[in-house]
């Protein structure tokens, strides 16, 4: 019988009908013509003729073609995989996610380490952008908060000073751009009814500074401004935290009197959960009462006024910062001693000032880990190009039954999508544990952490994330996976192959992307690490190890003066001094590292000094075991002793720097200081001793010069600073810690109202001042560590698909006389190519992107050599290790059993 | 008499009858394609005929239409056939057309009759 199949075919062909349509057609029609060629032949007809008169009436004038071609076209393009006959989005979709699903679970292996890594990944990301999105991306939970500025004096030496009172008192009374300008300044109060006494953080507060923040009172009233007249009564302003915390959120409290520092306060308000003071610890406020307050006439007097202000609508920063500067300049003239160094004032914008010191960390780390789920969808794409290798039975027989490429590609991009879908939803969870870690060991100046949360701007990053991470792993093997060619499939099985050198190339080109990438992140780390590293070893000018640090606080209204702070010290000490393992105890108003930061103006007595020069120090109220419990050296001269009390004679000593600046070649021994401490004028003291630097504000930075003053002899007017702060600080011969509840027995047996609330290391002040670096570190390690493994990995899979590809080439050579050697040298010598071209392209890489991590960085150059050297020794390393294992199994391919495997 | 759809009507003096003889061919039992074409020839007494080129578009263009169809079957020891199958559509339709070209005829028929003086 004639081969009617290949004559209709050939009529079909211009149709181009979907293969499984055009093979539907092409067996009904034979049929057809089977059947009528057997009747024509049992009609008498002879073999052609039946033969001829069939084909005449298959082609009967192009109709056929004709036809079909109006119907085919109108029935789908697209016949569906699985035999389902009409088109219909949803229903493939259904049927796509079926069978994606079916083939998951045929394969847990690969879907649990996707979904594994997966979730890691997009986890990571949405941890890290929870951050980014609350702190940097959100705007500060404020009315119209583009127009609040942070306000600044602006000295020759530093562009962020605070203000004196009087001087704030002036820009409040005479700017024209503000809309209002609010001040406040550290206060510290201990609260002892209601329980244990304890310590708690606060603020003294311009009462305007809620209603020009536009925060609303959660119960009871905001602060109005009438609460800064003197003479009203006194009241106080609870955080969130606080009410929940110490009050258990009880409406009730708003109306109460707390007892704060011996004195009575009543509670009009609670702020709202999201508010957050300018120091994390603040939990309440007070209002600043600026007219009551002994240094409101003091033009010298301290500068302790930090200053927040809005914008009057229309002007601009540039406006209202020209406007101030007017106004200092003003005072200049006016207080040509008192403000001969304050040249202006800057302002710059709230969010940058609350935010600003993280930015460039957050984004680092967002970036870091941005590429470790890159490098994650690389491996996944990686494997599933392996995958797509051994589907290729699988497209091939779909092809054959006419499903077409676009129908294939849909198919598999759904499996990827699902299988990051369910690494998304996944990651979503880990990241709400992942984001109570990051802001568990985040660094407590870590801002605005009370607003971190998934909204819907994470909840929406996560998503696209998920649908990316799905097409970037998914749709390139998709594709490839699908270009199915029967010959081609014919001629790979008949090689013994599983995928082509096209195949192999582009799964190479790919790690050779990701150990690019790794090296990066490791380039980025290892100079973070190099940093931590320098500073650590930074001697901060005391030593830290065996030294216990105890903040304490002494009510006002029972500490008020000298006489009564000295009485409280003379008590303690000997208590202190004789608990066992306590070598020596020293005590000091501002600790180093501690962040609190005090300085005076002073003068050198007979000497006369230009009067913009004005110099400042930074001042320290010590007792006498202090140096010797900070281990710090004392250079010449005599530390301070029992015999300096009030009635003696007033001694500092003061800081190498100082004596260097001041007296660079003579002796300062017996040199008198003018220092500014109180509202009678500078005060004489002698000069008894140089003792060494110290490092009070940061480890990163120099140190700056200090004046220290014994206890005893703090003026009247400071004793508040005294009383406010005070840091006893034992040296131990045992583990510090352990003499937490002795010492706070002791404490307690002073005076039952002085709460030891703080009682921590040195070491752990010392730690905490590094937080945001050992965060970073921490982190981008972390990220560093993944990739560097995900290269591996990476780098091991393509090995040891290409090894067991090349079984049989492997035994061949081993055949003809390749020794161990050899084989070993192939392999390993294809992986480390790989290696190198990755580490080449990373280091370039690297050389450009590391610049961005200046401002991160410590004593290490961005471009750091030897960093840069060691991390590509490293990744090589790794690398090596990643080759290793596939190149020992290619060495034991049997030649004969690889040969037989055809 | 029944009111006659004319463009209904248009539409059958364009296409012939071809879809009211396969609608009708198969209400009674579902049938392949050669066997509809052989009946036609059959019952048309040879007069008319249905060849593969037309028979297959039309029955392709009326399942895709919904009124009828096909099916493979597999019986025993024979190829598998394409069987075609009246739908629930298609009986409606062929009903209407029934009756569409049973008015059609009459009025042919009353039209072309011999006139009796």
């Amino acid at each position: 019988m004639p081969d009617w199949k290949g004559e209709i075919r050939q009529r079909l062909a211009k149709l181009t009908l979907e293969p499984a349509r055009e093979s539907e057609i092409v067996e009904e029609l034979a049929q057809h013509l089977d059947d009528r060629y057997r009747d024509l032949r049992a009609g008498g007809a002879a073999d052609e003729q039946a033969t001829r008169a069939v084909l005449a009436e298959l082609s009967e004038g192009g109709w056929l073609a004709r036809e079909l071609r109006r119907i085919e076209r109108q029935v789908s393009a697209e016949p569906v995989v699985w035999g389902a006959r009409k088109i219909n989005m949803m229903g493939d979709l259904r049927q796509d996610v079926r069978y994606g699903l079916r083939t998951m679970l045929r394969q847990p292996v690969f879907t649990g380490v996707a979904v594994l890594a997966l979730a890691l990944g997009i986890g990571g990301n949405t941890a890290i952008f929870s951050l980014v999105n609350a702190i940097l991306l959100r705007q500060l939970p404020f009315r119209q908060p583009e127009q609040l500025v942070w306000v600044s004096a602006r000295r020759a030496d530093s562009g962020k000073y605070p203000f004196t009172l009087p001087d704030f008192i002036d820009y409040r009374d005479q700017n024209r751009s503000l809309d209002g300008i609010a001040a406040f300044a550290n206060w510290s109060a201990n609260l002892t009814d209601r329980g244990d006494p304890e310590r708690l953080q606060g603020l003294r507060v311009s009462a305007n500074a809620f209603q020009m923040l536009g925060v609303e009172a959660v119960v009871g009233r905001a602060l109005l401004p009438a609460d800064d007249t003197p003479g009203q009564e006194r009241v106080v302003v609870l955080s969130h935290g606080l009410w929940q915390r110490r009050f258990g959120a009880d409406p009730q409290t708003v109306g109460k009197t707390l007892t704060l520092n011996g004195a009575g306060y009543t509670v009009v308000d609670v702020l709202p959960p999201q508010f957050f003071f300018p120091i994390r610890e603040t939990e309440l406020a007070i209002p600043l009462a600026p007219d009551s307050d002994p240094w409101r006439g003091v033009r010298t007097s301290v500068n302790f006024l930090r200053a927040l202000a809005r914008l009057k609508p229309g002007v601009t920063r540039e406006q209202a910062e020209a406007d101030l500067t007017a106004v200092a300049q003003r005072l200049r003239q006016q207080y040509p001693v008192a403000n001969a160094q304050k040249l202006g004032v800057t302002l710059s914008p709230l969010h940058e000032e609350v935010v600003g010191n993280f930015r460039l960390a957050l984004w680092v780390l967002l970036g870091a880990v941005g590429v470790v789920l890159l490098m994650t969808c690389v491996n996944l794409a990686n494997l599933a190009l392996a995958r797509a290798v051994a589907r290729h039975r699988e497209m091939a027989i779909r092809t054959a039954l006419g499903a077409t490429r676009r129908r294939l590609v849909r198919q598999l991009a759904t499996e990827s999508l699902l299988l990051a879908g369910l690494g998304g939803a996944a990651g979503l969870l880990l990241a709400s544990y992942g984001v109570d870690l990051l802001l568990a060991l985040g660094p407590a100046s870590l801002p605005r952490t009370a607003e971190v949360g998934v909204d819907f701007r994470v909840l929406g990053f996560t998503l696209a994330l998920s649908i990316l991470a799905g097409v970037a792993f998914g749709l390139a093997p998709a594709w490839r996976a699908t270009r199915v060619s029967l010959n081609d499939e014919l001629k790979e099985s008949g090689r013994g192959g599983a995928g082509g050198a096209r195949q192999s190339r582009a799964r190479g080109l790919l790690v050779v992307f990701e150990i690019a990438l790794s090296l990066v992140l490791l380039v980025g780390a290892g100079l973070l690490a190099k940093s931590f590293l320098r500073l650590q070893s930074v001697d901060p000018g005391f030593e830290a190890k065996n030294v216990l640090v105890i903040r304490l606080s002494l009510p006002k209204a029972q500490y008020p003066n000298r006489a009564a702070a000295a009485a409280f010290y003379e008590k303690l000490r000997p208590r202190l001094s004789s608990l066992p393992g306590v070598e020596t105890v020293g005590v000091v108003h501002a600790l180093p590292l501690s962040g609190v930061f005090a300085s005076i103006p002073f003068t050198i007595e007979g000497r006369a000094m230009a009067p913009d020069e004005a110099p400042r120090a930074d001042y320290r109220l010590v007792s006498t075991g202090y140096f010797r419990a900070l281990r710090i050296p004392l250079l010449s001269g005599r530390e301070f002793n029992e015999r300096d009390r009030a009635q003696t004679g007033s001694v500092a000593l003061i800081s190498r720097s100082l004596a260097h600046r001041y007296w660079p070649s003579t002796n300062p021994l017996g040199a008198h200081l003018m220092i500014d401490d109180n509202d009678q004028g500078p005060r004489p003291v002698e000069i008894v001793g140089v003792v060494g630097d110290v490092k009070h504000l940061s480890l990163d930075g120099e140190p700056a010069p200090h004046i220290y003053l014994p206890i005893h002899q703090t003026h009247e007017d400071a004793v508040v600073w005294l009383t406010n702060n005070q840091y006893w600080l034992l040296r131990t011969a045992v583990d510090p810690l352990t003499l937490s509840a002795a010492v706070r027995r002791e404490i307690q047996a002073v005076d039952r109202e002085v709460p030891a609330s703080s009682i921590r290391t040195m070491e752990q002040y010392l730690a905490a001042s590094v937080a945001p670096r050992r965060f970073n570190l921490w982190l981008l390690t972390v990220f560093a560590g993944a990739a560097l493994v995900l290269a591996g990995t990476g780098l091991y899979g393509v090995m040891s698909c290409g090894v067991a590809q090349r079984r049989r080439e492997i035994g061949i050579r081993m055949a003809l006389g390749a020794q161990a050697g050899d084989v070993l040298k192939l392999v390993i010598g294809q992986g480390m190519a790989m290696t190198l071209g990755g580490v080449a392209l990373g280091l370039v890489a690297a050389l450009g992107l590391t610049r961005l991590l200046t401002s991160l960085l410590f004593s290490v150059s961005a471009t750091d050599p030897l960093t840069f050297l060691a991390t590509a020794w490293l990744l090589m390393f790794v690398a090596l290790l990643a080759c290793w294992i596939p190149a020992r199994r290619a060495l034991k391919v049997d030649p004969m059993v690889a040969l037989r495997e055809e | 008499m029944t009111h006659i759809d004319h463009r209904m009507l248009d539409r059958e003096l364009k296409k012939g009858s071809a879809e009211l003889m396969i609608l009708s061919l198969i209400e009674a039992r579902p049938r392949h394609g050669y066997e509809i074409s052989k009946l036609i020839e059959a019952r048309s007494g040879g007069a008319l005929s249905f060849h593969v080129a037309s028979l297959y578009p039309l029955l392709y263009r009326l399942e895709k239409r919904g009124w009828l169809e096909g099916r493979w079957v597999e019986k025993a020891g024979q190829r598998r056939r394409r069987y075609y199958k009246l739908t629930s559509d298609g009986r409606k339709v062929l009903a209407a057309q029934r009756s569409n070209w049973e008015s059609f005829v009459a009025a042919i028929h009353r039209v072309t009759r011999p006139e009796h003086a």
